[in-house]
């Protein structure tokens, strides 16, 4: 009996053990924080109060701007997710080296900091930008027009920005969607344009879905991009949240309008849940198959029907367009091609016409004049930005050790352990990527500021975990997921002791997979603004901080060359990581 | 009953440099069931791609009914693919499923699910109509293939290792089944495998592959009684080559000598063309290998038993010849349950029937 309950208790021992940090991390500095915020929106000196929100609605200004939040929000998403989807599917249709330049391509935008990517479109978007010079070239226009600080302009800058997002989230699915199914189709007489519609494009859905969610969620949060491209009528919810606590450090609104933020958050989820299950957005496929298909009746029969009709009207069309005699059934067509290069170079090419003005002595100004490297000499002379460079790194890498420690244990546990309530956990754990990054920064900022941890690194660094742990649990999972754990047991009949076993077996296999997973919660905290908006400033602040506090100021050449470095540094880091990622896909 | 010819002509593909599918030409006639047979490589899939349609070949020609549908696209040709790992379409139901052919040509409702109540029931699984793919076993998933492949009586039906996945029970039990639904339907059936059992047991025909052309086509007896390569010996089922030496050639078979042999033998040919001289490989079966002991002394060779095993019906006696040189060869006969009567170590004499030793040309020489 003794033995029975010791064996019994070692594995809720060993669980605790695992999972607490992790647990600790987020109710400490994730959900208390939230909830303070929370609770400031209520409560004043004299007790509960409703004033907050009051003055929150008595006016149309702040509905007004949650309704222009959702209206840039939902173009965005939309936009992203129709451009993404050919992209997407291109790279789900092409061999293995053209895959891989194209996402490469994909992921480098991916990887660029927001802030690079925006401070690029005010350059290429100026009056005496690309854009413009093309336009005047072609006799399009006669003078220079302004194209920034509009809603066109946060579109694009928006769009740039998650367009990456929603094609590697519709990836995930359509790279399993089993390439004969449309095949199969074609040899049961469905024409090319039935074949897609009908198969292909209904088994895809949950993966549009998914990237719709994570595109919308993400889109609502933003403040960088409209700040930088938007003028006053594109101002957004999180920018409000900004101004009140950098300029009248008035908490208990902001935390009424978090709450706002908060509560609209949720009914996308929840309405999301409704409609398609939650579990889609791991890219559990299937659930949601079953959900969609089991909702039979005459939401079904329309959507079929529609289904039928796209069939046979693209059937259509291409049988107008030449036969295409000359390359095989799967060949992607060349206007798909066309398309997805054109949408790459869109993305890809403010960052990198960013290099020659770097390097230019006439100013931002398009085309670049001259050669000098007297703004890298700037920006290596200048305390503040060389600070800011060592700042980001240390707390990159203290980021990336605390992530690794704290959420490695914890996925061995999801993996390996049979703990009750996996998903509840699952989701505990990834909580800090759906909630509104700004939420989860202005609540750290509070309590910060009364243990006194605002301005220091450790504070940064346990504010970068709650938000890089996520990933770092995730991709974990996803290695250990691939691990035979038949090794190790082989490992031990072959005389090698748990610590022998880890060295020599475990840790060697699975380390290209931990060295990306480490990769991912750096680039995620070096690339990190909203919780270094305030909880850094001056000397103490961060690479993106200082860029945002330079770029709100002016818009120099400076500026572009920081942008050079952070694309070329950030350019290796996805190299690298990518390197790994093959070298444990290999096996 | 719709059934057709289907004509291949000097049909090649190539991938860079690599040539997946030789110059190949291939007639199959109305009704029969052929079986493109091959190692992994040898180039049957591709052969069955581009009769498909799902690949477009750089040369040559298909032709079904006579008419040319080279450059037809896969879904105006009329054929039937069951795939190997079945390509149910998971987000519709097996009804829907089997539905799908009939609605891209555009059938009525009623008859539409008419015939889909026919085809579960030709392949005894009427109960599952209202299930998802996924919901069904290995075997289950298979019949719903052949049902939706059959339910539009295509002109010709091709399939590609549609039993791979299953365990040897469920393949047995299949063979059957695909083989009773062939003689009911009486379709043009091609299809592909590289197990050389189910080959001879399911095929009208057998098409040999081998590195992207064909080695031999004939039926199974052919194939198995008269290969006309090493290959071929090799490929369908066991079989000893012994190195040999043609002495003469009359009509009836070959006079041969065997490499370090005196003793002039007799054997038959299988359809190539000898000479005198040539060096061939003399090819016998293990069941038509008799063994002595050596004290009776009337085979032709002699050899030390190195290994006894009993593989359910067939035991089978593996021994080093006495010849330097020579390959290990092989004997089976039927299991019994009485003693065995040798003991590894044994000097044993092997003879055979002149009418069971074949002649095959050495390509490579002696």
């Amino acid at each position: 009996m003794a033995k029975l309950r010791a064996w019994q208790q070692a594995p809720l021992l060993n669980w605790a053990a695992m999972g607490a940090p992790l647990v600790l991390l987020l109710v400490f500095f994730l959900v208390y924080p939230v909830g303070q915020l929370l609770l400031l929106s209520i409560h004043n000196d004299r007790g509960f109060t409703l004033a907050q929100y009051r003055q929150l609605f008595a006016s149309s200004v702040y509905l007004d701007v949650l309704l222009i939040t959702l209206k840039i929000s939902l173009v965005t998403t939309l936009v992203c997710v129709v451009a993404g989807y050919p992209i997407a599917y291109l790279i789900s249709m092409v061999g293995k080296e053209r895959k891989a330049t194209l996402l490469f391509w994909v992921l480098l935008s991916f990887w660029t900091s927001f802030l690079v990517r925006a401070f690029a479109w005010i350059v290429l978007l100026g009056r005496n930008g690309v854009v413009n010079k093309l336009l005047l070239s072609l006799g399009i226009v006669s003078a220079p027009v302004d194209l920034l600080y509009s809603f066109g302009s946060v579109l694009i800058g928006m769009v740039n920005a998650l367009l990456p997002l929603a094609v590697l989230t519709m990836l995930s699915v359509m790279e399993n969607i089993d390439r004969n199914l449309p095949r199969a189709a074609a040899t049961l007489g469905a024409g090319p344009g039935m074949a897609f519609w009908k198969i292909y494009f209904p088994l895809s859905l949950p993966g549009v879905a998914a990237a719709g969610i994570m595109v919308f969620v993400t889109a609502i949060g933003f403040f960088i991009v409209p700040a930088l491209l938007g003028g006053r009528r594109e101002t957004m919810i999180t920018q409000l949240i900004i101004d009140q606590v950098q300029q009248t450090m008035n908490w208990g609104f902001a935390g009424a309008i978090s709450v706002l933020l908060l509560a609209v958050v949720l009914i996308v989820f929840t309405v999301y849940d409704r409609l398609l299950g939650l579990s889609t957005m791991t890219g559990a496929a299937t659930a949601v198959r079953a959900k969609l298909s089991r909702r039979s009746g005459l939401f079904a029969r329309i959507g079929d029907a529609v289904l039928t009709l796209l069939g046979a009207i693209s059937d259509r069309i291409i049988g107008l367009l030449p036969s295409r005699r000359d390359r095989g059934p799967d060949t992607p067509g060349l206007g798909l091609q066309g398309f997805v290069w054109i949408m790459l170079t869109v993305i890809s090419a403010p960052t990198l016409l960013m290099i020659p003005l770097s390097f230019g002595t006439g100013g931002l100004n398009w085309p670049p004049q001259g050669f000098t490297l007297h703004w890298y000499q700037e920006v290596l002379q200048s305390p503040v930005w060389t600070q800011a460079v060592i700042r980001s790194l240390l707390v990159g890498l203290g980021t990336g050790a605390l992530a690794m420690l704290i959420g490695t244990p914890a996925a061995f546990l999801l993996v390996r352990s049979n703990i009750p309530a996996k998903g509840a956990w699952l989701a505990f754990i990834l909580s800090p990527i759906v909630a509104p990054r700004m939420i989860i920064a202005v609540g750290l900022f509070y309590v910060f500021a009364r243990i006194g941890l605002v301005g220091s690194a450790f504070g940064l660094i346990l504010g970068h975990t709650v938000v890089a742990v996520p990933y770092v649990v995730m991709t974990m999972m996803a290695v250990l997921r691939n691990y035979d754990t038949r090794l190790d047991h082989a490992a031990q009949s072959l005389g090698a002791r748990p610590f022998a076993t880890l060295r020599h077996i475990t840790f060697p296999i699975l380390g290209a997979g931990m060295m990306s997973s480490f990769l991912f919660a750096f680039a995620t905290s070096f690339d990190e603004l909203t919780i270094a908006l305030f909880a850094t400033g001056g000397l103490n602040a961060t690479l993106p901080k200082q860029f945002w506090d330079e770029v709100t100021l002016q818009v120099s050449p400076v500026i572009a060359a920081v942008s050079t470095c952070l694309f070329i540094f950030m350019g290796i880091l996805i190299f690298v990581a990518e390197r790994l990622r093959r070298r444990v896909a290999a096996r | 009953m719709a059934s057709s010819s289907l004509r291949v002509s000097n049909l090649c593909k190539r991938y860079g440099d690599f040539v997946a599918l030789a110059p190949t030409s291939l007639d199959v006639a109305k009704g029969e069931f052929l079986t493109l047979l091959g190692p992994s490589g040898s180039g049957k899939t591709t052969l069955l791609s581009l009769i498909a349609g799902l690949a477009h070949p750089d040369e040559g020609r298909i032709l079904i009914d006579d008419a040319d549908v080279t450059h037809s696209p896969a879904y105006a040709r009329d054929i039937g693919v069951v795939f190997q790992n079945y390509a149910l379409f998971p987000h519709m139901t097996v009804e829907e499923n089997i539905a799908f052919p009939l609605k891209m040509r555009k059938m009525a409702d009623a008859e539409a699910r008419k015939l889909t109540a026919e085809a579960l029931e030709t392949v005894r699984l009427p109960h599952v109509a209202r299930r998802y793919p996924r919901e069904l076993s290995g075997g289950q998933q298979q019949r719903i293939a052949l049902a939706r492949c059959i339910v539009y009586r295509p002109a010709i039906i091709l399939m590609d290792e549609p039993l791979g996945a299953l365990d040897k029970k469920l393949r047995d039990q299949m063979q059957l089944e695909i083989k009773r639904i062939h003689r009911e339907l009486r379709t043009t059936i091609v299809y592909v495998t590289h197990d050389q059992e189910e080959a001879m047991t399911m095929s009208d025909r057998i098409c040999l592959m081998n590195a992207g052309a064909i080695e031999q086509l004939g039926t199974p007896e052919d194939l198995y009684f008269r290969p006309r390569s090493v290959f071929v010996a090799d490929f369908l089922g066991e079989s000893n080559l012994l190195s040999a030496t043609v002495r003469d050639v009359d009509t009836e078979g070959l006079d041969i000598v065997l490499a370090d042999h005196e003793a002039q033998l007799r054997a038959v040919g299988n359809g190539s063309a000898f000479t005198a001289g040539e060096p061939i490989k003399v090819m016998v079966r293990p069941q038509n290998l008799v063994v002595e002991d050596a004290a009776a002394g009337r085979g032709r060779l002699t050899g030390r038993l190195t290994d006894v095993m009993i593989s359910g019906s067939l035991t089978r006696l593996y021994i080093a010849p006495e010849a330097a040189g020579m390959a290990p060869l092989v004997a089976a006969y039927p299991t019994r349950s009485s003693a065995a009567p040798y003991e590894i170590g044994q000097l044993v004499s092997l003879g055979w029937n002149a009418a069971d030793a074949v002649a095959i040309r050495d390509a490579k020489g002696a």
